[in-house]
């Protein structure tokens, strides 16, 4: 046991431990709803709003060369009119998600971290404790919550936005032709592929809100630690969605076979 | 009621405090003074729960606030509150917003209420009208001063207050020693004073406690302490260095 603890192995388990027990506190809290809709509000701005550019030209880039490849590839064996099918599908179920997730992670779990572990270094959060208000309540149910409402939001907008410029480039640009293109697109590209990437992007949005709010809450002292819980919320967050997101698939391809 | 029995903190491998007794009854206000680095702020951070000791318990009217967890921790600290040594303004607020800050999350009284009793304690402190600078646009002394208001505007049963007077000018040093003994005196409230100043102990201290070696090494009511002829308190009250020649 001693030597597990002291190893790299025990380190990890006991902050999977730790953030285990900080997530059932904040649904906890949740529960007996202690946020203000200011604070609420204001996270969702910040998570939400903030987040549009990095989101649109993510969404638009990728749907792109997604068609452009797809098409390139299809156009040998003679099947042009399928390349939107795959792009809807694709766009749909894992790469609006994935890499709206990541983005987001980005530029939100860093700024979480960053602000959190700002406050715990100059002791804001010891002042938190010392004014009767518990710092789950205060700075991680809000910022859970808002990255749970604005991810899903942010993936379908990635999502439409990553498809129709996928439709512009085959069709102005790879001259395909768009009746049959659609039409394609439609047949095989089902609700429940939609379906699946929200229920994704709702995990991830936790996965990044979780883990700034962590990695902000035991940041070592000083601006070294500052900044290193800053790297590791981007880092640990992105790697938890990539993993997350292949048992993801798994569990919710088989789910949807046993609905359909 | 404050009581600390026995108490012991280590930081790694670091020894701070062992064997620390204290009692502090309701409405006396107790002074801790020591060497710089002595853990003052570590076992006044203790009184409150911010710390959990190694060994040892910590009372707080008669009840063992150590092994609580932190949900349970938040009634007793409804009882608190404290001035941190280095303010711990929210700094992403404004001094009016800071200082309202668990008014209004308490919601029992009106924004228009809550602005009344900002302004007043604002005003107690000497900063009037500063109520929308950001603690940024503040200097040290000013920032001590916001975090003093924010302490005191909820009227806590006890309050600890770690340094209130360090890197303040004299006379606003003196104001705040007078703030110290009219609030423990008009409000009751147990007050724990940290402090390097011989004058504010003498003046607001009704018990002087002096933290050494990692105990409470002599403890007695300030005319007693400061006639004290044991070395070492008289070393520390007088402000005598051991010479170092050696070195320049
Ligand atoms: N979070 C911490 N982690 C590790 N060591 C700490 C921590 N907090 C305090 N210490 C150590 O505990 C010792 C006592 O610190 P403390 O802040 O209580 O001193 P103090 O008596 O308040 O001094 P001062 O009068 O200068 O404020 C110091 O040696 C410090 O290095
Ligand atoms: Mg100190």
């Amino acid at each position: 046991m001693n030597f597990l603890a002291r190893t790299w192995l025990g380190e990890w388990l006991t902050g999977l431990g730790r953030i285990a027990v900080m997530s059932r506190d904040a649904v906890l809290s949740l529960l007996t709803w202690k946020v203000t809709w200011k604070d609420l509000l204001y996270q969702i701005y910040f998570i939400g709003i903030k987040s549009q550019s990095v989101v649109l030209v993510t969404g638009a880039f990728t749907g792109m060369v997604l068609t452009a490849q797809t098409y390139f590839q299809f156009h040998k064996v003679k099947m042009d009119t399928a390349t939107l099918a795959v792009v809807g599908v694709s766009m749909c179920s894992e790469l609006g998600p994935v890499l709206t997730a990541l983005m987001v992670a980005g530029r939100v779990g860093a700024a979480i971290a960053a602000e959190i572990g700002t406050m715990r270094v100059t002791e804001q959060i010891d002042a938190l404790r010392t004014l009767a208000t518990h710092p789950v309540d205060y700075l991680v149910v809000p910022r859970l919550l808002a990255s749970q409402i604005a991810l899903p939001l942010l993936t379908v907008e990635s999502i439409v936005l990553g498809i129709s410029s996928g439709y512009v480039v085959g069709v102005h640009l790879l001259g395909i032709d768009p009746t049959y293109l659609l039409d394609n697109m439609l047949k095989y590209t089902g609700n429940i592929d939609l379906e699946i990437g929200l229920i994704k992007s709702f995990v991830y949005g936790g996965i990044i809100a979780l883990v700034g709010c962590y990695k902000g809450m035991t940041c070592g002292m000083g601006a070294e630690g500052v900044g290193r819980a800053t790297t590791e919320a981007v880092v640990y967050a992105s790697i938890s969605i990539l993993i997350t997101n292949f048992f993801l698939t798994l569990v919710l391809q088989r789910v949807a076979l046993m609905l359909l | 009621m404050i009581e600390v029995r026995q108490l012991k903190k280590n930081f790694g491998t670091q020894n701070i405090l062992d064997g620390v007794d204290l009692l502090i009854e309701s409405g006396q206000s107790a002074v801790i003074i020591g060497r710089s680095g002595g853990g003052k702020s570590v076992l006044l951070k203790h009184l409150i729960g911010l710390l959990q000791p190694d060994s040892g318990d910590v009372l707080v009217d008669g009840e063992v606030i150590t092994h609580m967890n932190e949900r349970q921790l938040l009634r007793i600290r409804e009882k608190f509150g404290m001035v941190f040594q280095g303010a711990a303004l929210f700094d992403s607020m404004t001094v009016e917003e800071n200082v309202a800050f668990l008014l209004e999350r308490q919601r029992k009284y009106s924004p228009a209420e809550i602005q009344r009793r900002v302004a007043v304690a604002l005003e107690v402190v000497d900063l009037p009208g500063t109520q929308k600078k950001k603690p940024a646009e503040l200097s040290g002394g000013m920032r001590k001063r916001v975090g003093l208001a924010r302490a005191i505007i909820y009227e806590p049963e006890i309050l600890l207050y770690d340094e209130p007077t360090t890197g303040l000018d004299p006379i606003v040093s003196d104001s705040i020693d007078q703030l110290i003994v009219r609030v423990r005196d008009h409000l009751k409230v147990t007050s724990v004073v940290v402090t390097h100043d011989m004058r504010s102990a003498r003046r607001v201290g009704h018990q002087v406690f002096m933290l050494h070696k990692k105990k409470i090494y002599a403890s007695g009511p300030p005319q007693e302490l400061f006639a004290s002829s044991d070395p070492i308190v008289r070393q520390f009250i007088d402000g005598v260095a051991d010479a170092k020649e050696n070195v320049f």
